[in-house]
């Protein structure tokens, strides 16, 4: 172990440390020398403009890039200082802990309890001796957690991908939380949806933060703004500014911040 | 009043003509296509619906074949597609699904799935000498239905892994990826996701191959169907009669035949195809029904 791990409040605050981390498709470099420490329990957005490596980053921590089979990854990911690229890695306890919700909302072709239940299944440690009433509580707890089951309660046995968006991307929050993951990864998840519907995500995503460690990717600034507390710029495949939120809107350190947070970007 | 800014002008008028034009000329192709099957259907069932009787389904062939029924041949065909299909369908299913799931994509791959393809154009006829050499003879089963239906089986397999592939890549990817993305190996995303909404395809390509199977005759010809054997197999090493076969005999192979005969057995032929297609039909538009998006 090297010594900046051994410092007990890195380990204490950070929820997801990278050193070095370069990573390529094929011969084409995507991420440069990205070292970020992601505090834990707060959100922090990812900002930056289309291909500088946001959700190439994301889909690294929790290795669901390597299914590629054409990605080179150099330099260490810790999550809540675990070596995410150690050989005794299991990926499917990687991705327990480090959950992921995508751009758009990907409900599987089941019912709304089913899709709760599923992942709740994959990791239980004796799932056949599931009790009913076990799994009731469990979608109860998950859907009341993302405000959904006052609008769901009726209707568990429907299919999910007949619910609106917005309820959609609120059920892939919720199927995540049934496993108590540390982290919550969240590539855009509010583009998909209308005005009210972000609205409402994003409150969601809010009150979850004192549970979870949140890293949301996000192009809308006024979200980053009003959503995060600690902000990331990228561009280009390269980390260009980490600070807080505040400071990063207010009084940006690096002209490209500035420029881009401006629009000048686009 | 002057004319309006929306009519038509000369141009307009012509294209439109030869829209119509071209619309009559599809149908008149269409209508081509399916007057030789309907003329087909018609003279079977003039000429051969005087043969049908329970008598003719349920009895055996007499008198040299010249009168009696087909049970054996009907009891035959069903034994031969129905053990072709045991193999054929986990086997096609299982290799579809690591071809579609689990293979690399790289030039191995991509060299299986040509071949695959293009084993489906092998003719029949090749597969019957295939069948005799590998099942017949170096296998020992002798003239049998297991050899016949292992032979079936092999002729169908390309088709069932492709239509089992389409049906699998039909499941849309994003629906993996959520599971992957919690966690899931590729089998639990397989059984509990993909497999689930590919299921209809999968049935749908299966009977259609069941009912191109029912029809074959070259391949079972050499390998375990008889030309005439008026008892019930009773295993899978027995000779059988079946109906393809029983057709080309009464058709071409034995004098003295009452015309009804040879048209009776193609209608009975004809009747099971048609059966297990509408089932196919049927079997998909219920699965569709249940689909969860
Ligand atoms: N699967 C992939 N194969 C090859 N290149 C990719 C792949 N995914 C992303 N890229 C490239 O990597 C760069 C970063 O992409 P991405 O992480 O998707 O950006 P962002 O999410 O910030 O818009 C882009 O230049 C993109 O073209
Ligand atoms: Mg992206």
């Amino acid at each position: 172990m090297d010594a900046r791990v051994d410092q007990a409040p890195a380990i204490e605050d950070v929820a997801i440390e990278t050193r070095n981390l370069n990573l390529w498709y094929g011969t084409f470099q995507a991420l440069f020398d990205v070292d970020l420490d992601i505090r834990r329990g707060m959100i922090t957005s990812l900002i930056g403009p289309s291909g500088c490596g946001k959700s190439t980053f994301l889909r690294s921590i929790n290795r669901i890039n390597e299914r590629l089979g054409y990605v080179t990854t150099e330099g260490t990911i810790n999550v809540l200082g675990n070596d995410v690229y150690r050989a005794s890695v299991n990926l499917t306890q990687l991705r327990k802990h480090v959950g992921m919700v995508f751009q758009r909302p990907n409900p599987l072709p089941l019912s709304i309890r089913d899709n709760i239940i599923f992942s709740y299944k994959l990791h239980a440690q004796d799932r056949n001796r599931l009790h009913r009433s076990e799994q009731d509580e469990i979608v109860e707890t998950a859907l009341r957690q993302v405000l959904l089951w006052d609008t769901v309660k009726d209707r568990l046995d429907n299919s999910a991908t007949q619910l609106s968006l917005e309820e959609q991307q609120k059920l892939c929050i919720a199927r995540l939380l049934p496993v108590q993951p540390s982290v919550l990864l969240m590539d855009e998840p509010c583009s998909a949806l209308d005005p009210a519907g972000t609205n409402a995500v994003e409150e969601l995503i809010w009150e979850l933060r004192e549970n979870y460690t949140i890293l949301i990717v996000t192009h809308n600034m006024a979200q980053a703004r009003r959503a995060s507390e600690e902000c990331i710029f990228m561009l280009l495949g390269k980390v260009v500014e980490h600070s807080r939120t505040d400071e990063m809107f207010v009084t940006p350190a690096q002209k490209e911040t500035a420029d881009y947070i401006e629009g000048r970007y686009g | 009043m002057a004319d309006s800014m929306f009519k038509a002008t000369q141009q307009n008028v012509s294209d439109e003509h030869r829209d119509f034009l071209v619309q009559l000329l599809f149908f008149g192709m269409t209508v081509l296509l399916i007057i030789p099957v309907i003329i087909i259907l018609c003279m079977l069932m003039w000429k051969g619906g005087p043969a049908i009787s329970w008598e003719f389904l349920f009895s055996e062939p007499t008198n040299g074949m010249t009168a009696g029924g087909i049970f054996p041949a009907l009891v035959g065909t069903v034994w031969l597609v129905t053990v072709a299909l045991l193999v054929s369908v986990p086997l096609g299913v299982a290799a579809a699904l690591y071809l579609s799931e689990y293979a690399p994509d790289n030039w191995l791959t991509r060299f299986i799935n040509l071949a695959i393809i293009n084993l489906a154009g092998v003719p029949s006829i090749v597969h019957a000498l295939f069948g005799v050499g590998a099942f017949v003879l170096f296998f020992e089963f002798g003239t049998s239905i297991l050899a016949a239906s292992l032979t079936l089986a092999i002729m169908t397999l390309p088709v069932v892994i492709v239509a089992t592939r389409e049906s699998l890549q039909a499941v849309p990817l994003a629906f993996r990826e959520a599971c992957w993305n919690m966690g899931a190996t590729r089998w639990q995303t397989i059984r509990r996701v993909v497999l689930p909404n590919a299921v209809s395809g999968i049935l749908t390509g299966v009977i259609l191959e069941v009912s191109r199977t029912t029809g074959e005759t070259a391949p079972i010809m050499f390998t375990g169907a008889a030309f005439f054997l008026p008892f019930l197999p009773e295993s899978v090493f027995d000779q059988t009669m079946a109906l393809s076969l029983h057709l080309f005999v009464v058709a071409t192979q034995v004098p003295n035949v009452p015309e009804h005969l040879p048209y009776g057995v193609a209608l009975v032929l004809i009747g099971m195809v048609l059966l297990m297609n509408a089932l196919s039909i049927g079997l998909r538009m219920y699965l569709r029904g249940q689909k969860k998006w």
